[in-house]
């Protein structure tokens, strides 16, 4: 279960390791985007430290939200309404329940209507789908995360910045997958699946 | 003027070149912009399409984007906006550029949306 504390901890680790990351996400965004990934998710992983340093949350729900805003409001790049949108769903959610599985499911959901995609598209939501199975089952470990993200090399981009590149875009991991995936790595580290 | 216009670029020189074109056929229209990040750097700003929305002196905006993220942006501060937006997967230049030219003519939403249909590639 989700409680103000793990989850305050999940975005402290996620946003240290979008900041240790910081140059391989622009790495891998370069040949297939706009280079930019690694800077625009530092910006936001910035916004929530400053966030956790200064505030102090009453509800999981409050907590969500005003992560989402401070990524939604300094990202600068699609990362930041698809990741913000999924931190607003979750935070809707988690007025209802604070099981892991359940708000990355309605995350899934606010990304895929925002960003107007679905699995297979090589983007984030193909990280985010098998996770989803992954949690559902009662077993995600860091090497499925990695293996998923790996996975995302072959497909085609038909969606983002690297559709526009087709068939090139084949052999590349896609940086959002990248990211979603230390998302999820930093939950597993938090313990709160346990 | 019952209709504004916003205008969103990924670059602000886009932003503000599109403006300048508009303003020569409709200056009485309320025109905004958001180009580029917090940052002028590109890419878009949840941040500057919020104040483009407010700033801008229509309650009914027509909303104009380039690439993929503006849209993304432009829906979630949609989401958030009291004003009415239409957001139009249009030609930049050339829709924002009629939508100006037939608002200034007093011409009617639905017959504006008629004309900018033709020009829906995104």
């Amino acid at each position: 279960m989700l409680t103000i504390e793990n989850t305050t901890k999940w975005f402290q680790l996620f946003s240290d390791k979008i900041i240790e990351n910081k140059d391989y996400l622009s790495e891998l965004d370069t040949p297939i985007g706009d280079g930019d990934h690694g800077n625009n998710m530092a910006r936001g992983a910035k916004a929530i430290q400053e966030l956790l340093k200064n505030q102090q949350f009453d509800t999981l729900s409050d907590l969500f939200k005003n992560v989402a805003m401070a990524f939604i409001k300094s990202v600068g790049g699609a990362s930041g309404p698809l990741y913000g949108t999924a931190f607003i769903e979750m935070s809707k959610a988690s007025k209802e329940t604070s099981n892991p599985t359940e708000l990355v499911a309605t995350g899934l959901d606010g990304i895929k209507r925002r960003g107007a995609s679905d699995v297979g598209a090589k983007t984030m939501i193909d990280v985010w789908t098998p996770v989803l199975e992954e949690l559902k089952a009662g077993q995600l470990t860091i090497e499925k995360i990695n293996a998923d993200v790996e996975a995302t090399k072959a497909l085609v981009a038909t969606k983002g910045r690297a559709s526009y590149l087709g068939e090139r875009s084949i052999g590349h991991i896609d940086p959002g997958s990248m990211s979603s995936g230390y998302l999820f790595e930093t939950l597993l580290e938090t313990g709160a699946l346990e | 003027m019952t209709y504004g216009i916003v205008i969103v670029s990924h670059v602000p020189e886009i932003a503000a070149g599109v403006k300048r074109l508009l303003d020569q056929v409709a200056a009485d229209v309320s025109i905004t912009v958001a180009g580029g990040t917090d940052d002028n750097e590109v890419g878009t700003s949840f941040n500057k399409i919020q104040a483009a929305f407010d700033n801008n002196e229509a309650d009914e905006l027509l909303a104009f984007y380039d690439l993929g993220s503006a849209k993304m942006n432009l829906n979630m501060v949609i989401e958030f906006s009291d004003k009415t937006v239409h957001l139009y997967d249009t030609a930049l230049v050339e829709s924002a550029y009629t939508a100006a030219s037939l608002i200034a003519a007093d011409v009617k939403l639905a017959d504006i949306e008629k004309q900018l249909d033709e020009l829906k590639i995104k």
